[in-house]
Formats: C-alpha cells, sequence, structure tokens
C-alpha cells in the first residue's frame, strides 16, 4: 500500500474513532463524580485486611493473582529482549574507554547515589503505608546503580554490577512471588489469599501477604530493569558487529547475520 | 470540564496512532506507541477521579475521608511499569531487525512482506 | 482552583504528547517523551494518584528515554562501523590516535570511547 493510501485509510478510520469515542464518553459518568461503587467496596476490603495504603491492597491482597500475571509478562518481555541482544557468534566485544567526568558531576554522583537507593528501598517497604511499592521502589532502585554510570564510567558500572546476580534475583523475585501463592494453599486458604496476621492498621508491620508480594515485586522489577539497561547499554556501548566477510557488508538484506 | 480529561485522552490515543501510521522509523514508531499506551492511564485515571476526594491512602486521613477510586489507580501503576519493559523488548527486536536488515524503515522491510 | 490546574496539566500532556509524535528524529522525540513523562506525572499528581505519579516519574522520565537514546546509538553504531556512508561512521584513522587516558586502543575505526 502507497504511503498516501495509507494515511488516507488512516484519516478515515480515525474519524470513526473518534466519533465512537465522543459519543463514549459523553455517556460515561461524570468526570469527578461521587459515584465508584468498585472503589467503595476496594477501600472497604483494604480496611478489613488493615492496609492503610488502598492501592496496595487492590494490587497485592485483592487481585494478586492479576498481579502474578503482570509480574509474568515483566519477566517475560525482560527475558525476550535479553535472548534478542545476546551477543552473537561473530561479533567483538570492545570496552569503551574511560571518559574524565567533571569533579562536580561526579561528587553529586557520589552523594546522590546512597540517598537514591535508600529511598528507592523505602518506597518498597513501606509500600503497605504510604504511596509506594514494589514497582515503583524497584524502578527507584535500578535508576539509582545507573547513577554510578553518570558519576564514574562505563567500566565502574559493570564492575560494581555482577549482572549474573541481578539475573538470578530477577527469577527469584518471579518465583517468590508464585511461591508465596503456593504457600496459602498449603496454608490452607486460596492462591494468594492474604493469610499472615494482619498486624496493626497504618504500622510497618501490617497487610500481611501485601508487605511480602510487594518485596517480591520490588526485588523483581529493580533487578529486571538493571538487567534491560545493561543489555541495552552492552548493546550500544561494547558490542560491535562482525567485520565484514569478503568485503562486502554483512547488513545484507535477509542475510542472516547470527 | 465534565468531558475535557476523556477529550485528552481520546487525542492522545489518536495522535499516537497518527505516529505509528505514519513513522517512517521503527524507534520512532516505538515511540509513538509509548505515547498512545499513556492515553490509556489518563482515560482510567480521569474515570476514578472525584471532585474533593484525597488518594486512598489512609496513612494521615481519616477512615471516613472522601477518596479517589483506587481499583483504577492498581490497574494504571501496573501497566506504567511492565508497559516500559514491554517497550525494551520492542526496542529490541528494533536492534535486531537493524542486525539482520540493515534498516530501521518499515518500508523498506520488504523481505518481512514475502 | 484544582479545576484549573487540572485543566492546565491535562494540556500540557495532550500538548507534550503531540510534541512527541510530531518529532520524527528519535533522540529528540526521546527528550520530549521525558517531557512527557513530567508531564503525566504532574497530572496524575493532581488527580490524586500519588502511587501512579511515582511510577511514571521513574519510567516515563528516566527509563523509557534512555533505552530509546541506547538504541538510536546502536542503531547508528551499527550503520557506521560498516561500509558506506553512515551518520557516525568515521574511516578517518586519526579519530583513534587522539590522547589516549585508556587502555583499549582503538582495533578499528569506531567511536568507541564516546559515550
Amino acid at each position: 500500500m502507497t504511503r498516501r493510501g495509507r494515511l488516507v485509510l488512516f484519516l478515515a478510520a480515525a474519524a470513526v474513532v473518534a466519533a465512537l469515542l465522543a459519543a463514549a464518553f459523553v455517556a460515561l459518568p461524570h468526570f469527578g463524580g461521587a459515584h465508584h461503587p468498585y472503589g467503595e467496596r476496594a477501600v472497604r476490603a483494604a480496611f478489613a485486611h488493615r492496609t492503610a495504603n488502598a492501592i496496595a491492597s487492590v494490587n497485592f491482597d485483592q487481585r494478586a493473582f492479576d498481579t502474578l500475571g503482570e509480574e509474568s509478562i515483566l519477566f517475560a518481555a525482560v527475558l525476550g529482549a535479553l535472548v534478542l541482544l545476546r551477543q552473537t557468534a561473530g561479533e567483538r566485544r570492545r570496552p569503551p574507554r574511560p571518559t574524565r567526568v567533571s569533579p562536580a558531576i561526579r561528587r553529586l554522583g557520589v552523594l546522590l547515589l546512597p540517598v537514591t537507593l535508600l529511598v528507592g528501598l523505602y518506597v518498597v517497604a513501606h509500600g503497605q503505608i504510604t504511596p509506594g511499592g514494589g514497582f515503583q521502589g524497584g524502578v527507584v532502585v535500578a535508576t539509582a546503580l545507573h547513577l554510578l554510570y553518570v558519576a564514574a564510567d562505563y567500566g565502574a558500572l559493570e564492575r560494581l554490577r555482577p549482572l549474573s546476580l541481578y539475573e538470578i534475583g530477577d527469577a527469584a523475585g518471579e518465583a517468590a512471588y508464585a511461591v508465596t501463592g503456593i504457600a496459602t494453599v498449603l496454608a490452607g486458604s486460596a492462591f494468594l489469599a492474604n493469610v499472615l496476621p494482619w498486624g496493626t492498621f497504618g504500622t510497618l508491620s501490617s497487610a500481611g501477604t501485601v508487605v511480602v508480594l510487594n518485596a517480591a515485586v520490588g526485588m523483581e522489577v529493580a533487578c529486571g530493569v538493571v538487567v534491560l539497561l545493561a543489555t541495552f547499554l552492552d548493546q550500544a556501548l561494547e558490542i560491535e558487529k562482525p567485520e565484514p566477510r569478503q568485503g562486502d557488508g554483512s547488513a545484507r538484506p535477509g542475510g542472516g547475520g547470527g | 470540564m465534565s468531558v475535557l480529561p476523556y477529550l485528552v485522552a481520546g487525542w492522545i490515543f489518536l495522535i499516537g496512532v497518527y505516529g505509528l501510521v505514519t513513522s517512517r522509523n521503527l524507534i520512532h514508531a516505538v515511540g509513538c506507541l509509548a505515547v498512545t499506551q499513556s492515553s490509556t492511564y489518563v482515560l482510567l485515571l480521569a474515570i476514578g477521579y472525584r471532585d474533593g476526594g484525597t488518594a486512598p491512602v489512609y496513612a494521615s486521613v481519616p477512615r471516613d475521608a472522601r477518596v479517589v477510586d483506587p481499583v483504577v489507580q492498581a490497574l494504571t501503576l501496573t501497566d506504567v511499569v511492565v508497559g516500559a519493559t514491554v517497550t525494551a523488548l520492542l526496542l529490541a527486536l528494533v536492534i535486531q531487525l537493524n542486525k539482520r536488515h540493515g534498516t530501521i524503515d518499515p518500508d523498506e522491510l520488504s523481505a518481512l512482506k514475502g | 482552583m484544582t479545576d484549573v490546574l487540572l485543566a492546565l496539566a491535562l494540556l500540557l500532556v495532550a500538548v507534550t504528547a503531540t510534541a512527541a509524535v510530531l518529532n520524527r528524529e528519535p533522540v529528540r522525540q526521546a527528550l520530549v517523551l521525558s517531557f512527557l513523562g513530567l508531564a503525566l506525572a504532574l497530572l496524575f499528581t493532581f488527580v490524586q494518584a500519588p502511587d501512579v505519579s511515582l511510577s511514571q516519574l521513574a519510567v516515563g522520565s528516566a527509563v523509557t528515554p534512555l533505552m530509546i537514546v541506547l538504541t538510536v546509538r546502536k542503531v547508528r553504531r551499527d550503520a557506521g562501523t560498516g561500509p558506506g556512508p553512515g551518520p557516525d561512521s568515521g574511516p578517518d584513522p586519526s579519530a583513534n590516535t587522539g590522547p589516549a587516558h585508556g587502555r583499549s586502543g582503538g582495533d578499528g575505526p569506531g567511536e568507541g570511547g564516546r559515550r
């Protein structure tokens, strides 16, 4: 199909979709309305399990099984990217030369690294009482580690980041979630039911299994994002495509380059 | 005001799809997909909003406080992070495509057609 | 007051999303995407969703743009070291004989030292 034909087709389809969307938006409950039947029930259920953060309660208690699915998508996506971006036969690895970083940036990075790391862990640990949890805290922890790349250079990051450990951590986080589910079944309840003691409302030791599942997700997300960024950094900075074989490029269309 | 958030969500969706359709660079297309994805966040959170409501986190507000809907927030929250890893998978596919075919222009990827 | 802030944040999101789509150069798009991430985080704060705002802030304004930039670099590098002209191609050997305060000497044309 020509580009023009594609654009015309899109514009026609978009007009139809826009009309349907507009019709749907008018019939939706008004923005800011007071009618939230699911929300009210979710809040009551969160109170029943003494979880101060109703969102964490929905994610890791009321809909814990769905979150297992989400987490598995994350795991599969990381695994897929890792397989796609592995070093193939013939590709060379050349470490980038260390670069000079201005002292001010270096000091700032060294200062911010422990603070950011701590904030990330805090966000994971307090997911059941304040905004935060495994998903957000995990990303913060992972990005904190990459301050090292900003403050020093890629070599420093690689030395302080044993990648296989993070790969294991990614898998362990995913497994811990499923194992928690199996443990709740063995404890005589439903899969991923909240069987642990619920504790005192609004304290660190409240909400039962939400804490455990938050930690599992935090570990998986942190390790998964570190592994992802590491594979991308590897590809962008170190791995080079093989030398052309007979003076011709290896970038022939359809050439099986690996 | 009552439909503006919905209209913005619809606009983001349509402009994102427009970018996808007309894109001549797969990396740009992945970015457009990320934009399209964010329209669902705006729509979900707009549906869950409640006038004068506060966040459904009861660490510091009384239990009978008027709160916004936590269910849609939980849905959005997981999708933001999972969506980023899916974006990463797509970018990995783009890198692999470039290795095999030497181009990231979708129109030049004729080898995929046959 | 809240309504005004909400409307402003919504418009900001709409504008940055449009700009992100219309910027067809991926590196510039990554920059705009990170602005979009910030704008979305702001909007989510105004609709009382601090949890979502936090994860959008970390993911949308840092991780996704970084991965896009790294992908662009990888793709350009592949195009550059091969035969034929590329945006970053360096068949110029002088590119590698600069003040080498590093351990790896260049074993071919490329841009190994740059980040």
